[in-house]
C-alpha cells in the first residue's frame, strides 16, 4: 500500500506547479529598475597574444556606459580555484592565474576580452561588434599528448610547461602493481577516449550585479547551484568584498549538472561593473555562448589494464589517463581526475592492487570541470569496459566474471582509500537480471535477426561516492573548502515552518521531498512545511547541490535541526502538560505523556512558545528555531547493475536502444517518484553521451561542434521506456536518514551498458576483431568500425 | 538582430517592387531566415514577407494531373494536403518538427536551396517546374549548387507544380544533430523512367543519380542496384559522416526507397 505522505511516499512535486505554468522565477525573469546590459566580447582565436583593445568608437555608440578590458582588473583577483591537487612528486599542482577579463594572451576561443555595458541589450550588442581586439595569432594546443610534447606552445607563458600535475594514486601500490601485472596469467587491455561533454542545461547562464551605493552592499543574483559557495569565492577571492557586505541570490535554477557550480568571470564581471557605475548590470548568455564559455565535462584519454589469475579473479589494475583541463583551472577542476575518478576505481570489485596514473593538461580550449557524475563515470566506463573485454577473452560469462570479483563483505576498506559502509551487489544484478528478462533475450535476438537487424545485450555494475564528504578528510586531499551542510528550522506561532537549507534546488524536488522527511518526524502535514534555498541572505552558510549530496548531507542537517526543534518542543509540553519532560511522546502532531490520555497539540506548542504566557521562561528561551551543521562521517555509496539492449542496422550503422533496466540501491528513498525521475534523467544524459553527445575541436582550436546544428542532444524518441528499479536497499549505516544519494547515478552506470550492448551485437554478428567504438557511438562511426 | 522594416506586401507587384530595393529581401516562413538575423550573419533592412500574397498558398491540381503547391504553403499543409501525392506528403510531414512545419514554406526551402534540405530532392526526382513571378523553371535547371539556384534577385516562387509518378518514397537518414537529412534519395517512377535525386550528401547540392535511374528504368527492383555505387568524390565530410559513408548511404538510401515505393 503506498503511502499517501512522509518518507516513501510519491507526493507531487509542488515546485512543477511553477516551473509548468511559466510562474517560475529564474535569474532572467529578475530586472532591477535602472539596470544596464552587459554583452561580452569574447575570443574567435585558441591562443594569442593581446597587444590591446580599441574601444574607441564602441565608447562612443549610442547608449553606451562604459567599456570594460583587462587593464579595469588590474587590482582584482584572480578567479580562483577550490582544490589544490599535490603530484606524485610531493609537489602542488601548476595553478595559473585566471583573469575576469583577458589580459595579455587570450587562451581559448570564447575567452572574455571586452564587456560593453550599454543603456540597452541591443545597444551593448552593436558596440561589442565595434571593440577591437588588436591579436597576434599564436599556434594552438588542442591534443593533450601533442600539448605535453617538448617545445609544444605554452598555454601560460610563466608556467613550466602545459601538465597540471602527474598525479600517481596509490604511489606506495605503484611497484606491486606493475609486478603484479608482469607476472599475470591473463592481462586484458583497453584504451578508449571518454569524451568531451557540453553540459547544456536548459536554462542558459545568467548574472545580474547590483550595488546599493547608500549602504555599500553588493548584491549577485546568478544561475548557480551554491550562492554561498559563489559568495565566499568572489567576496574573497575576486573583489575583496566581505560576506556580510555581499548576498548572492540564485532563484529558480533552470538545471545545473554540474556546470553551474563554479565561479564565472560573468558574474565577478557584473558585480564589479554594477559597484563602478552604481547600477545594476545584467548579462545574459546566448546559446553560442554557454558552448564557448560554460565549463565543459569529461575529455579524458584512458589506457587501462586488468590482470587476472586462471579463475578470472582480478589480479591487479592499472590505469594510465591524460585529463583536458582545458585553458584554465575551473573551480573544482583538478579534483574531478583524481580524487573524484582514482578513488572509484576498484567498483564493486575485490582488486587487491590498483594504480592510477593521472595527467592533468592545459590545453587552448573551454576549461573542464564537474559534470553530472564527475569523474566517477569516468571510472566506471573504463573499468566496466575492460571488464567485458577481459570476459570476452577468458571465455568466461561477463555476468559470472563480475559475481567472482564482487565485494561481498563490509564494510570493505579499498586500496584506493576508501571504505565502502554497506552494499550487496549480488543483489541488485540478481534484481536487473530479472528486470531486464536478461533469459528472454535469445528470443529477442532472433526477432530482431528476421528483420536484418543486429541484437546485443550490455550489462555493467557501478558503484560511485556521493555525499561529498567529511571536511577534515577532502581537506587532506586539497580542497579549499570544507563540505558540510547547514539548515536553520524556523517554526512559527501557528505550527507551519519554513527549512532554510544551503542545499539547492535546480531541479531535484527537494521543495517536495525535504518536507516529507519533516512531516515524517513531526507528524504534520507536508503543506505545513516551506522549503528556502538559494539566498545567502536566509540560509546559514551552506555547500550546495551537487555529486547527489542534498538528502545526504543537506538532508542530514535539516534532521538535526529539526531534532533539536522536537527537543525544545518536548520541553514546552512538558510544562503545558505539568509532566516529566523524559514521559512526552510526539506521534502524529500529537505531544502526550506515556501511559496518560493527556495530550497537546503540535500547534498548541508552538503558539505557546512564540506568547509564552504559560511558559517556562525561567529554563528556555522562547521562540522554536534551530539551526544543525551536518557535517558526514563518510562518503555514502549508491550501487548498481544497468543492463542495456541495442539493435544495429548493419546498412547503416545506426544504433538504437530496445530497453534499458535499472536496478539500483540508494539506500533508503525518501519520494520513489522523484528518485525514479532522477533516474531516468540520468539514464538519458548517459545516453546521449554514448550514442549522440560530443564536443569537438579542429587542431586550430576552433570549436566545431557549437550549437544544436552540430552538437546532438538526446531527444525523447532516441530513448526507450526505462524499466528502473530500486528495491534493492542497503540503508546508509552513517547518517541519520540511511539515504545515499541517486542523481548522478543513470549518468554514471548507463555509457558502459550501452557500449558493451553495441559491441556485443557485432561480436554476436562475427566481427570478431571489434572490441571497442569511442563513444559518441554515431552511425558513421559504427559502419566504419564494421566496414574496416 | 539588427534593425529592419518589415514589410507584408498583399500584391505580388507590390512584393516585386519592393524587393528591386538590393538591401531588401524576401521572407518566406523564416526558418533559415530568421534565425540568421538573430545570429546577426545577415542585416537586411528591409524584410518583405511574402505570407500576406493571396493566390500563392495552397494546393491544386492542374489541367495535366500536375500537383501545384503554392511557394508560400507551408510544409504542415503539404503533409496533409498533397493527398495525391503521398511519398511528397510524408517527406512534408518529417520536415524538422511541428513548429517548423507551421511556418516555413516549400518556396523557402527550395528558394535557400540548403544542401541538406528535403525539398529539392523532391522537386528534382520529380523533374518539378519550379513557376516564379516572372517565368517556369525546370528543376533540372532551377538547382546551381549549395544554396543556388536559377532564381534572379527579387524573383519570387509563387507555384511549385509536381508531376504525379505511378510510385515514388523519399528516405532520409538523419543527421543526428540537427536532424536534416544526412543524405535522403527521393525515387520517382514515371511513365517514360524513374528519377533519383539525393540530397545532403553532395558539395555541390542536391544532384540525380543518373546510373541508379537508368538501371531502375529498366528494372524498377532493388535488386537492379546491386553493383552500383555513387563515387564518394565530392561528397560531404564532416563530424557526422566521411564522403565515403554519404556515398555508403546513397545506395541503401535508394534501395529501401524502391523497396517501399514498389
Amino acid at each position: 500500500m503506498p503511502k499517501d505522505g512522509g518518507i516513501g511516499a510519491s507526493s507531487k512535486r509542488r515546485e512543477d506547479v511553477r516551473f509548468l505554468t511559466g510562474q517560475g522565477n529564474y535569474t532572467d525573469d529578475i530586472n532591477i529598475h535602472g539596470q544596464a546590459h552587459a554583452v561580452f566580447v569574447r575570443s574567435q582565436v585558441a591562443h594569442g597574444t593581446l597587444n590591446g583593445v580599441d574601444t574607441a568608437d564602441a565608447a562612443a555608440m549610442p547608449g553606451v556606459l562604459r567599456v570594460f578590458t583587462g587593464a579595469d582588473f588590474e587590482g582584482v583577483g584572480s578567479i580562483p580555484c577550490g582544490w589544490q591537487v599535490t603530484d606524485r612528486f610531493g609537489e602542488v599542482m601548476q595553478e595559473p592565474g585566471h583573469p575576469v577579463l583577458a589580459q595579455g594572451k587570450v587562451r581559448h576561443v570564447g575567452d572574455p576580452i571586452a564587456v560593453v555595458v550599454a543603456e540597452t541589450y541591443e545597444q551593448a550588442r552593436d558596440a561589442a561588434e565595434a571593440v577591437v581586439p588588436d591579436i597576434t595569432d599564436l599556434p594552438a594546443v588542442v591534443d593533450m599528448k601533442a600539448a605535453l610534447a617538448e617545445g609544444a606552445p605554452k598555454v601560460h607563458d610563466d608556467l613550466t610547461s602545459n601538465l597540471c600535475y602527474d598525479w600517481g594514486f596509490v604511489e606506495d601500490n605503484r611497484d606491486a602493481v606493475d609486478a603484479a601485472i608482469r607476472g599475470a596469467h591473463h592481462v586484458t587491455t583497453l584504451e578508449l577516449v571518454n569524451q568531451r561533454l557540453v553540459a547544456n542545461p536548459m536554462e542558459p547562464r545568467v548574472a545580474i550585479g547590483d550595488y546599493a551605493p547608500g549602504t555599500g552592499d553588493s548584491t549577485l543574483y546568478t544561475t548557480s547551484q551554491n550562492p554561498h559557495v559563489i559568495r565566499l569565492l568572489m567576496g574573497a577571492f575576486v573583489l575583496g568584498i566581505p560576506e556580510h557586505k555581499l548576498r548572492v541570490v540564485a532563484p529558480d535554477v533552470g538545471g545545473g549538472f554540474g556546470t553551474k557550480i563554479f565561479h564565472y568571470a560573468e558574474e565577478a564581471f557584473c558585480t564589479f561593473a554594477a559597484k563602478a557605475l552604481k547600477r545594476a548590470v545584467k548579462w545574459t548568455s546566448t546559446r553560442s555562448e554557454a558552448f564557448m564559455s560554460d565549463a565543459h565535462g569529461r575529455d579524458h584519454v584512458t589506457k587501462i589494464e586488468l590482470a587476472l589469475d586462471e579463475q578470472g579473479q582480478f589480479l591487479a589494475l592499472r590505469t594510465d589517463t591524460h585529463a583536458n583541463m582545458g585553458a584554465y583551472l575551473s573551480t573544482f577542476a583538478p579534483s574531478v581526475p583524481t580524487w573524484l575518478h582514482g578513488t572509484l576505481m576498484a567498483g564493486n570489485y575485490k582488486t587487491p592492487l590498483i594504480y592510477v596514473n593521472v595527467k592533468a593538461v592545459f590545453t587552448n580550449t573551454v576549461p573542464v570541470d564537474a559534470y553530472r557524475g564527475a569523474g566517477r563515470p569516468e571510472a566506471t566506463f573504463q573499468l566496466e569496459r575492460v571488464i567485458d573485454k577481459a570476459a570476452r577473452e577468458m571465455g568466461i560469462d561477463p555476468v559470472d566474471l563480475r559475481r567472482r570479483n564482487f565485494i561481498t563483505e563490509f564494510p570493505y576498506a579499498t586500496p584506493v582509500a576508501v571504505e565502502y559502509d554497506t552494499g550487496d551487489y549480488n543483489a541488485t544484478l540478481d534484481k536487473l537480471l530479472e528486470i531486464a528478462d536478461v533469459a528472454g533475450f535469445s528470443a529477442r535476438e532472433a526477432e530482431s535477426k528476421a528483420r536484418g537487424k543486429l541484437r546485443g545485450l550490455g550489462l555493467n555494475c557501478y558503484i560511485e561516492a556521493c555525499g561529498i564528504a567529511p571536511s577534515n578528510l577532502v581537506g587532506q586531499l586539497g580542497a579549499r573548502a570544507g563540505l558540510y551542510e547547514s539548515a536553520t528550522v524556523r517554526v512559527n506561532a501557528t505550527g507551519g515552518l519554513v527549512v532554510m537549507t544551503g542545499s539547492h534546488s535546480h531541479g531535484q524536488g527537494h521543495e517536495t521531498s525535504f518536507p516529507q522527511v519533516i512531516s515524517e518526524m513531526i507528524g504534520i502535514p507536508e503543506d505545513m512545511i516551506e522549503i528556502v534555498h538559494g539566498d545567502t541572505a536566509n540560509a546559514p552558510m551552506g555547500m550546495g547541490t551537487y555529486g547527489s549530496r542534498s538528502l545526504a548531507v543537506g538532508g542530514s542537517a535539516m534532521v538535526r535541526a529539526t531534532e533539536k526543534i522536537i527537543a525544545k518542543a518536548k520541553k514546552i509540553a512538558a510544562h503545558l502538560m505539568e509532566a516529566a519532560e523524559g514521559d512526552i511522546e510526539l506521534k502524529d502532531g500529537q505531544f502526550s505523556v506515556a501511559g496518560t490520555d493527556k495530550s497537546v497539540a503540535w500547534g498548541d506548542v508552538t503558539l505557546a512558545a512564540y506568547v509564552p504566557h504559560n511558559y517556562p521562561l525561567e529554563d528556555i528561551e522562547p521562540g522554536l528555531e534551530e539551526t544543525a551543521f551536518y557535517d558526514p562521517a563518510n562518503f555514502t555509496y549508491p550501487s548498481g547493475a544497468y543492463a542495456c539492449e541495442v539493435e544495429v542496422d548493419p546498412d547503416t550503422g545506426k544504433v538504437t536502444i530496445e530497453r534499458f533496466a535499472a536496478a539500483d540501491d540508494f539506500g533508503n528513498v525518501v519520494n520513489p517518484m522523484i528518485v525514479d525521475g532522477q533516474v531516468h534523467g540520468g539514464l538519458a544524459q548517459g545516453i546521449g553521451q554514448a550514442l549522440l553527445e560530443g564536443c569537438s575541436y579542429d587542431s586550430d582550436g576552433q570549436l566545431i561542434s557549437g550549437s544544436y546544428m552540430d552538437y546532438a542532444m538526446p531527444r525523447a524518441d532516441d530513448v526507450p521506456f526505462y524499466s528502473v528499479d530500486h528495491s534493492c536497499q542497503t540503508p546508509c549505516t552513517h547518517n541519520p536518514l540511511g539515504v545515499k544519494g541517486c542523481g548522478e547515478a543513470g549518468a554514471i552506470g548507463s555509457p558502459p551498458a550501452v557500449v558493451n550492448a553495441v559491441v556485443d551485437a557485432l561480436q554476436r554478428a562475427g566481427h570478431s576483431d571489434i572490441t571497442h567504438i569511442d563513444m559518441p557511438l554515431t552511425p558513421a562511426r559504427v559502419w566504419s568500425a564494421m566496414n574496416g | 538582430m539588427y534593425d529592419f522594416i518589415l514589410e507584408r506586401p498583399t500584391s505580388l507587384d507590390a512584393a516585386v517592387a519592393l524587393l528591386s530595393d538590393e538591401d531588401a529581401q524576401a521572407l518566406g516562413g523564416g526558418q533559415t531566415l530568421i534565425p540568421t538575423l538573430k545570429q546577426r550573419l545577415a542585416q537586411p533592412g528591409r524584410l518583405v514577407s511574402l505570407t500576406a500574397i493571396p493566390g500563392i498558398r495552397g494546393i491544386c491540381r492542374a489541367e495535366d494531373g500536375a500537383l501545384c503547391i503554392g511557394g508560400t504553403t507551408p510544409h504542415g499543409e503539404v503533409a496533409t494536403g498533397a493527398t495525391a501525392y503521398p511519398a511528397l506528403a510524408d517527406l512534408a510531414g518529417n520536415i524538422g518538427d511541428p513548429a517548423v512545419r507551421s511556418r516555413g514554406t516549400i518556396g523557402g526551402s527550395l528558394a535557400n536551396n540548403d544542401p541538406s534540405a528535403c525539398y529539392p530532392a523532391a522537386a528534382l526526382a520529380s523533374g518539378a517546374t519550379i513557376v516564379t513571378n516572372d517565368r517556369q523553371i525546370a528543376a533540372d535547371d532551377y538547382f546551381q549548387g549549395m544554396f543556388t539556384t536559377a532564381l534572379e534577385e527579387g524573383e519570387i516562387i509563387t507555384e511549385v507544380r509536381f508531376p504525379v509518378p505511378e510510385v515514388a518514397n523519399y528516405q532520409k537518414f538523419e543527421q543526428p544533430a540537427s536532424r536534416f537529412a544526412l543524405v535522403g534519395v527521393f525515387v520517382a517512377k514515371y511513365p517514360d523512367g524513374v528519377r533519383v535525386a539525393v540530397t545532403g550528401a553532395s558539395e555541390e547540392g542536391v544532384f540525380r543519380w543518373t546510373e541508379a535511374e537508368a538501371a531502375l528504368s529498366a528494372n524498377f527492383t532493388a535488386d537492379a542496384l546491386d553493383g552500383l555505387s555513387a563515387p564518394a568524390d565530392g561528397m560531404i565530410g564532416d563530424l557526422h559522416g566521411t564522403p565515403a559513408y554519404r556515398a555508403h548511404l546513397i545506395g541503401v538510401l535508394t534501395k529501401r526507397a524502391v523497396a517501399a515505393a514498389s
